[in-house]
This record gives C-alpha cells, structure tokens and sequence, in this order.
C-alpha cells in the first residue's frame, strides 16, 4: 500500500479484524487437533487444555491405524476428490469455452441449462440416481462417486469459467488461429493458462464438499474397499458409544490432504502470469 | 497482379449489415490504408480478408485465389493486432517462430527468418525475454516481427498504433513505412487516424457505416473529396462547413473551405468572433464564431488574435469546395 494513504490506526484496525477473524475459524481445528493427543478423560474434563506429560496420548491414533483400512479409505477419498475434480475443471472449461468463444444457435440457453444446476440440489435426484448406478452396475464403485461430483461440480465451474474466458483477448485467439493453432491448441495453449486463477478457485469451491461428503459415499459406495474417509470415520461414532479419540484423530489426518491440495491451488491463485499478454 | 480483391462483399451480424457491397483491389506492393470513424466496420473488414469471419455474400481473393472457406492460416496472410496479442508463455523468439513450425518449416529456415527479422527491428537484444518484459514498443515490434517472418504475400495491420504513447507512435509509423519499403509486400492498414492514413498509405479507402465512400491515393483525397463526409475526414483541423447564405449565395448549397486556406485581411468576406486561440509555434489556430457556426483558421507563423476581438478572413474562390444539402459534392 502506498505509505501516504497509510494510517497507522487504520492498519491496526485492519489487522486485528484479520487476526481476530483468523482465530475464530482456525479455533475448532485446533481443539480437533489437539484434543487427538490426548487421553479420553482428559477430553472430557479439559476440552481446551494443551496436551501434557499426565494427558498425552495416542490412543487415538492406534485405534484408527488398527480398526479398518485407514490408508485405503484415504486413498479412495483422495481418488475421488481428485479424479472429480479434474474431470469438473477438464469439461466445465471446454464448456465454458465454447459457450463464450463461438455464437450458435441457443448459446445463451444452453449457458442457463448449465447454470441450472446451481440452483437445484444434486440430492433431491439421489434416488434416481441410485437407480441409475444400480442398473449399469456401478454401486459400490468409485466411479458412481466420481460421476456424481463430477455432475455436481460442472454447473457451477461452467458459470465462473465462461465469465473469466469472455475477458480472455480475442486478439490473441485470433492471433493463434492466424498462426495456425488449431482450436485445441487455442484453448489448451492459450487460454487455459489465462484463466487459471479461476481453475483454482472453481477447484478449492469442489474440493471441500467432495471430500468431506458422507450423503453418497454412504448411499453409493458404502462397501468396505470403496469407502471414503468420511465414512470410514463413522465407524467410531456409535449410537450409544463414541470413540472419541479415535473420531478426533481421523478427522485430524483428514485434514491433512486436503490442505496440501488447498496450498497447490492457492499457488496458482496469486500467480499472475498473464501480465503482459495484452496491453 | 493483384494482392487482394475484394468482389461484392457484404456482412451481416444477424440483422445488422456491417458491410455493404465493398469492392476494392490491392495491387501487388500497395500499402493500402482503410480508414474511418469508429464502428464503420473497418476492423470486421480486415478479419473477413484475414478470414477470421465469414462472408456472408461476395468473394475474397487473395493473389487471384478465392479464399472464402479456407482458414486464416493457409490464406498466406501475417496479421498485427492492435493489443499485440503476444504469446504470454512464449519468449520473443517463440513468439516469432511459432507460426512457423506450424507451417513445418525446418529448423534451418526457422532460425534464420526468426535472425533477419530480429536484425530489421532491433530485437536481438530481447530475443529471449518474455512479453511481460518488454516495454510497448517493443511487444509491437515483436507483433511486427511475427508477421515478417512468415513471408506472407499481405499483410494485415489492425490499429497497430493506436496504443502508443505520441512519440513512440511516430516512431514506429517510420519504421512500417521503411518495412514496407524493404519488404516490397502488399500491406492493409487500418486506422481511424487520419494522419496515419495521410503519412504511410500509397491508396487510402474511406469507409462509412459500412460503405466505400471514396478510394485514392491522400492527395487525391484531400483535393478532390468525392462528398462532404471526406472532405471533413481527412486533414486536421478539419474542414469548415457553413451554408452558403452566409457568403450571400444560394442557401441550400453547403461551402467547405480547410482552415488552411482561410487568412486574415482587414475587409474580407467573413466576419468572425474570435472564442479561441490555439498558439502552436508553427501554427496559430484561430476558432471563431460566425453568426451561429464555429469555423477554424489555420494561420502560418505566429499571429496576435485575442479571444473576443471581431476579424475578417479572406479566402481564395478556387479553393472552395460545395455540396448540396445530402452531402454530396457539386463543384
């Protein structure tokens, strides 16, 4: 910021709303977290207490790494998180460039159509759905999960995705297609890495409710060797019992990946290579 | 031979007609410059000659071949876009050559058309360098340099200028009038500036709504305008219109006269309120009011008018232009 619009008051202020701000949504991981090390008594008698000498434990941990395939369900989560999504960037940018790059007869309707889906929840059709994956076989694979995100995610990566494309310059399309570029090289070459802070954003919107679903992954795929994480974490919630330690250690490895997949986007997210393209 | 003709070509978007009927003929080695106000379709011209629209009736032939349904790339055309349009994750040297391994041209080849046309406009220096590192002179002038290297048989330029800073500008309309020279290719020039239009083109073609209004060369054009919407297009400050009853003629004639061949006397036919002078050094602008119509003087060397004194012009009888009220010109 430019040192003679600062104000030091106002940089304070600014400050603290972010600092405060960042403490309240960091606060419920952090008790997850740290109430994983610790034993189930000291739980429920300190929720907030750091993990000591007399508390410490990881008890939780052992019971997740022994009960179920811990490493399968994550792997099957992170198949499916990752799968859907490229297949939601893949195809709702080839969309959006199509809706945004040629005129054709319905072009706008066609762009409603897609948005559509934005507005109507996914889950009133999981019934039909179900049918759908029950006829061609699919129940019990990672494929229906990976096909119903995939069909989740599009709408919406199509609205963002053409709205960022229609400011991508036509000059420099047109210039690619003077040179001789063929219309896969444009949108691959050219384009796709102008919008790419729109990827990742249209990315990091999917990847958190794909990989923190339980409503399909139950109803699709409950099979021991097709569960998510999610699910796979359910085991230890019981109707009378829960398994507290072993509930908090999972969801503390579960955050895990995807953080690692937030800080990839986010890269793309602040990085500006597009200056200089076009005036 | 000729470059390019254009035969009974009209466009449509839907229900609007963007171009009506224009016929024109580029000679082989002609810089041609279309010029015009803005939303007079001479942008959507040039892409339909580069074939980046369609048609929507009439032929395009570019070296006496039709050209209608082939695609840019085959039509043996170079375009330069006004916002550059450089490749952002390309360096100069990509930039250049990627058009040509398009085409298959051995690497030999590639090199050395890439070599020749960093040499002609100074870009050795840069040739590694990525477009966001380049000031807008040079992106224009690697823009440049990536149609050169193709050989084409035209080239198309589309409002190369128009982003530069005025310096830079003239600069860089010396260098495509020396291009043009070296490179002995046909060239299309679009432009709404009439100086460009004036300095660089060998024939100049006036567009209107859609419309050829007048081809020839600048001269021709600035002498002999075909109707009034020429005569006030090309020459700056433009030229001065006022109905003809104010000379004490027949009201429903239109007189033109170019500000440049107004001078002051002391008893002269027209009478004018001084509202503003422009003091250029070289020039001195006059604008005046007389009676309810603005009229601009171009006076050579420094003159003393004050705003709000009461002056005569004088003008020579031969330099008078007339047309009648639709604009067209009678004598």
């Amino acid at each position: 910021m430019n040192k003679a619009r600062q104000n030091p008051l106002n940089t304070a202020a600014m400050h603290g709303a972010l600092i405060l701000y960042t403490l309240i949504a960091l606060f419920p991981v952090f008790v997850i977290i740290i109430n994983s090390f610790k034993t189930r008594r000291s739980i429920f008698r300190e929720p907030l207490a750091l993990p000591d000498a007399e508390s410490f434990s990881l008890i939780g941990y052992q019971t997740v790494m022994k009960q179920g395939d811990f490493f399968l369900y994550f792997q099957n989560s992170l198949i499916v998180t990752v799968v859907s999504l490229a297949f939601v960037l893949l195809f709702g940018a080839m969309a959006a460039f199509a809706l945004s790059e040629y005129k054709f007869k319905g072009n706008t309707l066609m762009g409603l159509y897609l948005a559509l889906g934005i507005m109507i929840p996914i889950r009133i059709g999981t019934v039909a759905i179900l049918e759908m994956m029950v006829a061609t076989g699919l129940v019990n694979t990672l494929w229906a999960l990976i096909l119903v995100y995939t069909a989740q995610g599009l709408p919406l990566a199509v609205f963002i995705l053409s709205e960022f494309m229609r400011q991508v310059s036509d000059d420099l399309k047109n210039a690619g297609r003077v040179d001789g570029l063929s219309e896969y090289t444009i949108f691959f070459r050219l384009v796709l890495p102008l919008v790419r802070p729109a990827m990742a954003t249209v990315a990091v919107f999917n990847m958190i409710p794909i990989w923190n679903d339980l409503w399909f992954p139950l109803i699709l795929a409950p099979a021991e060797e097709t569960k998510t994480l999610t699910l796979g974490s359910q085991v230890f919630i019981g109707q009378f019992v829960t398994d507290w330690n072993a509930v908090l250690s999972a969801l503390s490895m579960a955050i895990l990946p995807v953080l690692v997949l937030y800080v990839i986007f986010s890269r793309q997210l602040i990085r500006g290579i597009t200056s200089g393209a076009v005036k | 031979m000729t470059a390019l003709t254009l035969t009974n070509v009209n466009k449509s978007f839907g229900s609007v007609e963007v171009l009506k009927d224009i016929n024109i003929e580029v000679e082989d080695g002609e810089f041609v410059v279309f010029v015009g106000p803005s939303g007079c379709g001479k942008s959507t011209l040039l892409r339909v000659i580069a074939g980046l629209e369609d048609v929507t009736s009439g032929e395009v032939r570019i070296g006496g071949e039709l050209m209608n349904l082939t695609p840019p790339s085959k039509r043996g055309i170079a375009m330069v876009f006004q916002s550059y349009a450089l490749y952002p994750h390309l360096n100069v040297r990509k930039n250049m050559s990627l058009a040509l391994k398009q085409e298959g041209q051995s690497k030999q080849v590639i090199e050395e058309r890439v070599a020749k046309a960093s040499k002609m406009l100074n870009l050795e220096p840069y040739i590694d360098r990525y477009p966001s590192e380049l000031s807008g002179g040079q992106r224009q002038r690697v823009a440049i340099g990536r149609a050169i290297v193709r050989e084409p048989k035209l080239f198309l330029f589309d409002e190369p200028l128009s982003n530069l800073d005025a310096a830079l500008r003239m600069n860089t309309r010396l260098e495509i009038a020396n291009l043009h020279q070296q490179l002995d290719a046909s060239m299309i020039y679009v432009t709404h500036d009439q100086t460009e239009a004036m300095t660089l083109a060998d024939k100049i073609v006036v567009l209107r709504d859609g419309r050829v209004e007048q081809v020839g060369s600048p001269m021709e054009l600035y002498n002999n305008p075909a109707n009034q919407f020429v005569a006030g297009f090309l020459g700056a400050p433009s030229m001065n219109f006022f109905p003809a009853s104010v000379i004490g003629d027949s009201a429903d004639t239109i007189l033109g006269i170019r500000p440049e061949d107004l001078y002051l006397t002391d008893e002269g036919p027209l009478t004018a309120n001084v509202t503003h002078v422009e003091h250029l050094g070289g020039d001195t602008n006059v604008i005046a009011m007389m009676q309810d119509h603005q009229i601009t003087a171009r006076l050579f060397g420094q003159h003393q008018v004050n705003a709000g004194e009461s002056v005569h012009f004088g003008y020579a009888q031969d330099r008078t232009y007339r047309f009648n009220p639709q604009g067209a010109r009678l004598t």
